[in-house]
């Protein structure tokens, strides 16, 4: 699983002397990595190691104190979050954030926004452009579903989805924007072993059939050891290690990080079988 | 009768004493003194009266219900029944008692034992959890003493002045002879009179339980259709007086007041008819929802095309001064239906939406009136400027958005709530006095004129407001359904999530405050001329609250729950003149009320039933 295709050669996001900090407080230190193109990579790193912080900084939520953020060849740090998400990046959340009180259709059709164009006043005047922007909207919407597994299911309210369905909408909902890479936080939290399967394998399809660049935080590390390309470690801020599966695995800083904290014994044995 | 178990006990007790709560503070109030002003049927039942005896109806069947629940045997929940019956007279037995002549020492010999009855009492409960002597006697002499100083001042003063009314000065004859039934001179036989009509209420109510579902519905909506006539027998009388002959009516109709075997037939046919909805309307809509597209489509056409000519026609149905009440509550519903393009659909709590109001109501009178103040002296007609006050009320809209765009939630409503104050305070202010009038205001604003016919009578207007609400709702229903809609729910539900999907969120908002300002702009523009003059003190804080109440009793971002809103809120006051002192007394307790029970309003939108529905439809799939 670790075979590196050679598309992987580009770097799609890197980052140079990346830092943020919340008044003193320094949650990501003088980071420099890169994620390269059509590969699945995770950041994985001890609780409070600045993983969410880094997607935050990454999609424009968090304005970043130091260095600069290049993406697909632009420059991204300084960018509102909308204007990010219009150059290519989306996201999932660590607690589910979905429209709550709207379809899945309808969470689908607002997640398609960087390529829409009908304005208001079209909207009011019925203006046929519109409408078939509106027809296309949806068609496209339920096709989404389909992929996530989430057919039939379009007309429910979200927030009456079963946790699993959830989540998959929340990733149906990031791929409406037709990213080049999508960033996923915890997408196998609260899941069963089965249900963590099953997203692994979808998380595979993301990349083989959509060919968009995979970036996951992940603390199930046999999700992580199974489809991650390329992984890079945090802690308090700083990078600690970076390179493939096997590399991680027998990296001693790692080991330490972890085990240094009191981990769970057993999760020191996965890490290191 | 078996009423050891402690909860069921609690349970009858607390009810029975709300119930009876309700009734003196009621009482108290005044409320009660003024709706026996109005007979619902004549020579039989007062509004006053009707409140009396509703009240421990509707405990009793509450009381019914939750004991039912519980697997309480009947012998115990129609006992429950009687018992609230008589719990809800007891605190008005007390303080008719107390107000009587002859029972006064009783009142004077309750204050003086009181604190003595309370200390012991607490002083026993704390003897019984095993507390030391010299606590519980410390105790007992702290409370005696404590409560002594209250009461005996409360005795002194009874004695100073007389009675009891000059501290409640409501609980006076005129009460005395509704809550008695008319025997004040025979209290105690009054007295009787009302715990027995009590007692049989809380019964009849608690009975209910018991009613098999169809008849109990068919019952309740005869009962509901026939008092909602008698209470507003004064309307329905206008509303029929333009269209049947005046012996017919006199038949019906004992000057405003329901005749008692016009009352029994309405009721009989009420009930009829409702046990026919009953029995029979479930079936009915299931068909509806089994027709195929086409016919459905039909039927709905027709429903539609039924629904606007009944508009159409409405002010020679309902006579004059009914459709000066309609356009009234035309103004809120336009008002509703705009501000729900901010509150409803983009979530944006705006507490200054009057601001609009003046707006469009100063642009139009400044710019028509013919009096010293108007700008164009009168050259400009009522029709020019309408699309001048919507596009400055926009202008408006825009201007106040732009500083609270980083606002949320409280913050948003605070900031919004300070802009319609500095509105208020500038209309009454020296400094735009010669344009607008300070507090003088602007006058002689002229009718509109609609191809030579000057449209003067409510009846005339109320096209204007009827074609500027339809032309709302047209467009938030567009809206609504749009890509634009779309984003305003998605920054409703979650700002943050929004603006990561690509919503430029602060051109989304300003967008929902500047639509949502034009409505305000033409009803306040329109109100201006139907009034003819504009002052300061129409544009309160009141006119927003109200609009937001309407809103949120009707059912948020829905907009027949917006018409039903305006009608209940708007329209009702109007026409209940002895609500009018209570007005907001009532609006405070249905808010209330609405929250509670129905925090999703009287007409939710399809969204939530339909999640509701298919929340059924997901478990029924999956089986659990």
């Amino acid at each position: 699983m670790a075979e590196k295709p050679k598309r992987q050669q580009n770097k799609i996001l890197v980052a140079t002397g990346m830092t943020k900090r919340f008044s003193g407080l320094v949650a990501v230190d003088n980071l420099d990595f890169y994620i390269p193109e059509g590969s699945i990579a995770s950041i994985i790193g001890p609780n409070g190691a600045g993983k969410t912080t880094f997607f935050n900084c990454i999609t424009g939520f968090y304005q970043i104190d130091e260095g600069e953020l290049i993406f697909d060849g632009n420059r991204i740090d300084g960018r509102s979050p909308d204007q990010i998400t219009r150059s290519g990046i989306a996201r999932t959340f660590q607690n589910i954030r979905l429209f709550n009180n709207m379809s899945a259709i309808e969470n689908i059709m607002v997640g398609q926004e960087p390529h829409l164009k009908s304005t208001w006043l079209g909207s009011i005047l019925g203006l046929p452009s519109t409408r078939r922007e509106d027809d296309d909207t949806e068609e496209r919407g339920r096709e989404l579903l389909q992929f996530v597994g989430l057919e039939g299911k379009g007309d429910m309210i979200s927030k009456n989805l079963s946790y699993g369905d959830q989540r998959r909408l929340e990733i149906g909902r990031a791929l409406a924007s037709k990213p080049k890479l999508i960033l996923l936080d915890e997408p196998t939290a609260g899941m069963n072993p089965r249900e963590t399967i099953e997203t692994t394998g979808f998380i595979r399809r993301l990349r083989d059939e959509l060919g968009i660049t995979v970036v996951l935080i992940e603390h199930d590390m046999r999700v992580v050891m199974d489809i991650s390309e390329h992984i890079t470690v945090l802690d308090y801020g700083r990078k600690i290690a970076e390179g493939l599966p096997q590399e991680i695995q027998n990296n001693p800083d790692v080991i330490e990080a972890y085990l240094g904290r009191g981990a769970a014994a057993s999760a020191g044995k996965n890490l290191a079988s | 009768m078996d009423f050891s178990q402690s909860g069921t006990r609690q349970t009858i007790i607390t009810l029975g004493l709300l119930s009876g709560a309700l009734i003196l503070f009621t009482g108290a109030v005044g409320m009660i003194a003024a709706f026996h002003e109005r007979e619902v049927v004549n020579d039989f039942i007062t509004l006053g009266q009707l409140v009396l005896l509703i009240t421990p109806l509707i405990f009793g069947y509450t009381a019914a219900n939750r004991l039912g629940m519980t697997g309480e045997a009947p012998m115990v929940v129609l006992g429950g029944g009687v018992i609230i019956g008589l719990l809800t007279t007891l605190p008005t037995t007390i303080m008719l008692l107390f107000n009587s002549d002859e029972f006064r020492f009783l009142l004077d010999w309750s204050l003086r034992l009181a604190p003595f009855v309370v200390a012991t009492a607490i002083g026993w409960r704390m003897r019984r959890q095993n507390a030391e002597t010299v606590t519980v006697v410390g105790s007992w002499l702290l409370v005696a003493a404590l409560l002594g100083i209250v009461t005996y001042s409360l005795a002194l003063i009874f004695e100073v002045k007389g009675d009891l009314r000059s501290v409640l000065v409501n609980i006076n004859r005129d009460w005395v002879d509704v809550v008695t039934f008319d025997n004040r001179r025979e209290l105690l036989q009054g007295i009787l009179v009302f715990s027995l009509a009590s007692v049989l209420a809380g019964f009849l109510g608690s009975l209910c339980y018991y009613m098999p579902r169809i008849p109990r519905r068919a019952l309740f909506y005869g009962l509901s259709v026939t008092l909602l006539v008698g209470a507003f027998g004064e309307t329905v009388r206008l509303v029929l007086q333009e269209n049947l002959e005046r012996d017919t009516l006199n038949q019906l109709f004992r000057r405003d007041t329901l005749r008692q075997n016009a009352a029994l037939g309405l009721l009989i046919v009420s009930t009829v008819v409702g046990y026919l909805w009953a029995a029979f309307g479930d079936r009915a809509r299931h068909g509806f929802q089994n027709l195929g597209g086409q016919e459905r489509r039909t039927t709905q056409m027709i429903g539609t095309a039924l629904f606007v000519a009944l508009l159409l026609m409405l002010p020679w149905l309902i006579g004059r001064t009914l459709s000066d009440v309609a356009v009234t509550i035309g103004l809120f519903v336009l008002m509703g239906l705009g501000l729900n393009i901010a509150i409803g659909l983009a979530g944006l709590l705006d507490l200054g939406y009057v601001t609009n109001y003046a707006v469009g109501a100063y642009i139009l009178a400044v710019m028509t009136s013919i009096g010293p103040l108007g700008l164009m002296k009168g050259s400009f007609s009522f029709w020019m400027v309408i699309p001048i006050a919507l596009l400055a009320a926009m202008f408006a809209g825009f201007i106040f958005a732009v500083p609270v765009l980083r606002m949320r939630g409280d913050y948003l409503a605070i900031a919004t709530l300070g802009f319609g104050e500095i509105i208020g305070k500038l209309a009454i202010s020296d400094w735009l006095k010669p344009l607008i009038g300070g507090a003088q205001g602007v006058q002689a604003i002229p009718k509109p004129i609609f191809l030579g016919t000057e449209l003067k009578n409510p009846e005339q207007l109320y096209y204007i407001v009827l074609v500027a609400c339809l032309i709302t709702l047209f467009v938030s229903i567009r809206l609504n359904n749009s890509r634009t809609g779309r984003q305003w729910m998605a920054i409703r539900e979650d700002e943050d999530v929004a603006t990561a999907m690509g919503i430029d969120t602060a051109r989304a908002k300003l967008l929902a405050f500047t639509l949502s300002a034009a409505t305000g702009g033409v009803a306040g523009a329109i109100f201006a001329a139907k009034v003819g003059s504009v002052f300061p003190n129409s544009f309160t804080v009141f006119i927003s609250i109200n609009v937001l109440s309407l809103i949120i009793v009707g059912g948020i971002a829905s907009n027949p729950g917006i018409v039903v809103g305006a009608v209940v809120l708007i329209g009702l006051p109007e026409l209940l003149r002895e609500f009018s002192d209570f007005r907001f007394l009532l609006y405070g307790a249905l808010l209330i009320m609405m929250m509670i029970n129905r925090p999703q309003g009287l007409i939710p939108t399809k969204i939530v039933s339909h999640e509701i529905r298919a929340g059924v439809k997901a478990k029924a799939a999956v089986g659990d």
